[in-house]
């Protein structure tokens, strides 16, 4: 599932324009756990299997909480169905307290490669942000951008690059 | 490992040889600001005696051809064959095929070892000789001696200097675009003996010559620290580029090789700092909440073109190299990046998109006399030949596995391929080696 918009949108926000998809996003956010295997590159689709989870492992949080978010075009607004993505990772973090977290920011194939390194360092700072809103200390917090170089899908068109910009939340990692 | 003395090379040019009087002044020449240009028929004859002169020969045939501004005759329609370079040759066989020029030469070894090649560059029509020139260096580098050859026959055609004897550094690509391994290679600008400068898994990004051409600056993630470096081509030496606080990318040198010009990263922001490579001072130029990168000085090191999304979208911005009066220079439709400056200082060299699609262009530092040279699905970072007369830059074609590395005309026409190994982008042109 992707949400489907032109590249050339600019960098305003298209939540507006999308009332359906923020219906769906809300609906699954409440639906829990059972729903989500419906959410782009969850890693309910790698079969991991969302049960064989240990608690508190990063297995459990990349499955069963979401370890990544996505943007829009040229964007780092955290769009809504990031927010609960990542309000969820806050709740999880609150309770795993002795893990440091490295925030990765990518940005997706359609830029140039300095200014991708940028966005996706501004990606990965609104993440941190947004975090820290919901209660992630700081100090637990580092970032990193790799900005167009690591995709994760890999094609042509705006199927692939709306699932390449993104921000994950690595458990560990090694960030500035 | 680094293979030492990469650029440590003697070719003693000990002048011209002379043969005929002086040349006349109503000689062939080709005008190279006329657009499209028709290319010169010339015929480049082996060079005297054996395989290294005619291979010697086919290197300076091919960098002519890949110029677009020459035509080379095939041997085959040659009718005189040269037996003595040192002598004028039949002008009348030469003007049957429609030679208007024509090269002649003499590879030879020393006593001591050291290689001594010669040539000459005859009028056809004219029946005079042009110039000729002699040069001594150690046999393996026999290529250089054929593109330094090229460069003077080049200029003396052209007017202009030439661009054959120089290098190109790159990020070669290879394996998976999800696990893809990038390294820096330097490969003289024909594709010929391309090498590794770098060998290992750390990602690395925007190689860029130094004035001198003894050093590299690169991006490296290096220890997940993504940050500017420093290598110093003959001893592999490498260092971080001053002690910032943050990500630091997209580097160049100055003019005058004493600074390192980059963005820091701060949170959401980069602004555009400079180092100063004796004194290790760092200044800060721009101050916004925007995304400033890509700077490049003009050539006398007064200014500095870079990027900024401070009006929404990236567009281009000239300032002084002190950082004031940051003006926008783009306002055409879409969006611009990675400025280059011309090293002739008349032109700015950008990539825009637009429409979807991504173009490589030119116009002058005013903003004015905007041109695209070449747009597809994706071209991105052009670097200037050291004449300011030829763009390099890199293209990944839709549904291909990655980029490779063209060159075109700053006419916009005679694009060509420049052979990789594998997938190569951010390409950076050398000054000229001599």
């Amino acid at each position: 599932m992707s949400r489907i918009h032109t590249p050339a949108a600019g960098r305003m926000n298209t939540l507006a324009r999308n009332p359906v998809m923020i219906a769906l996003f809300m609906t699954l956010a409440i639906a829990g756990c059972a729903s989500k295997k419906n959410l782009p590159n969850n890693a309910n689709d790698l079969g991991l299997g969302a049960n064989a989870a240990t608690p508190g492992s990063t297995q459990d949080f990349t499955v069963n909480v979401g370890d990544r978010i996505f943007f829009d075009t040229d964007s780092s607004s955290i769009r809504a169905d990031a927010q609960s993505t990542l309000a969820r990772q806050a709740q999880w973090l609150a309770k795993y307290p002795n893990y440091q977290i490295t925030v990765e920011g990518h940005a997706d194939e359609r830029g140039t490669r300095e200014y991708n390194l940028a966005l996706g360092a501004r990606r990965a700072a609104a993440t941190k942000d947004f975090l820290a809103s919901q209660g992630v200390p700081a100090s637990r917090l580092r970032t990193i951008s790799f900005g167009k170089e690591k995709p994760v899908a890999v094609c042509d068109d705006i199927s692939c690059w709306s699932q390449n910009r993104r921000a994950v939340t690595v458990l560990g990692g090694a960030g500035m | 490992m680094l293979k030492r003395n990469i650029f440590r090379f003697l070719i003693v040019l000990t002048g011209m040889v002379s043969l005929m009087a002086a040349p006349a002044h109503a000689l062939v020449e080709i005008n190279i600001n006329k657009g499209n240009v028709e290319p010169l028929p010339i015929a480049v004859t082996d060079f005297l005696q054996g395989e290294l002169g005619q291979k010697i020969s086919d290197v300076v045939a091919a960098d002519l051809k890949r110029s677009g501004l020459f035509a080379p005759i095939d041997k085959g329609a040659f009718i005189e064959k040269i037996s003595n370079p040192d002598a004028a040759p039949r002008f009348e066989d030469w003007k049957v095929i429609n030679a208007q020029a024509l090269v002649t030469g003499r590879v030879t070894q020393e006593a001591d070892g050291r290689l001594k090649a010669e040539f000459r560059l005859w009028d056809s029509f004219a029946g005079q000789q042009m110039t000729g020139q002699q040069f001594f260096t150690q046999p393996e580098n026999w290529r250089r001696v054929a593109h330094i050859i090229a460069d003077a026959i080049y200029k003396q055609i052209t007017g202009e200097e030439g661009y054959f004897d120089t290098r190109i550094v790159y990020v070669a690509e290879s394996g998976p675009k999800t696990a893809r391994k990038r390294q820096l290679a330097i490969m003289d600008q024909d594709g010929a003996n391309a090498r590794a400068v770098t060998n290992n898994a750390d990602l690395v990004l925007t190689p860029r010559f130094s004035p001198n051409k003894q050093e590299i600056t690169y991006m490296s993630f290096e220890g997940n620290q993504p940050r500017v470096y420093l290598l110093q081509l003959e001893t592999g030496q490498r260092e971080v580029v001053g002690n910032f606080p943050g990500m630091t990318f997209a580097p160049r040198f100055s003019p005058d090789g004493q600074r390192v010009i980059m963005s820091l990263q701060q949170e959401g922001n980069a602004n555009i700092y400079t180092m100063d490579l004796r004194s290790r001072t760092t200044t800060r130029l721009t101050n916004t909440a925007a995304i400033d990168t890509s700077p490049s000085y003009s050539p006398d090191g007064s200014q500095v073109v870079f990027e900024s999304d401070r009006g929404g979208k990236q567009q281009l911005y000239v300032m002084s190299a002190t950082g004031g009066g940051q003006n926008r220079i783009s306002f055409g439709d879409g969006s611009y990046s990675t400025p280059v400056w011309s090293p002739r200082g008349d032109l700015i060299a950008f990539t825009k998109q637009s429409g979807g699609k991504f173009s490589i262009g030119v116009m002058k530092p005013d903003g004015s006399g905007e041109r695209i040279l070449t747009t597809g699905f994706h071209n991105e970072g052009p670097t200037w030949a050291p004449n300011g007369r030829v763009l390099m830059f890199f293209r990944q074609n839709a549904g291909a596995g990655g980029p490779q590395l063209y060159s075109i005309d700053l006419t916009g026409y005679n694009e060509q391929l420049v052979s990789t190994q594998g997938f190569a982008s951010d390409p950076a042109w050398s000054p000229l080696l001599e």
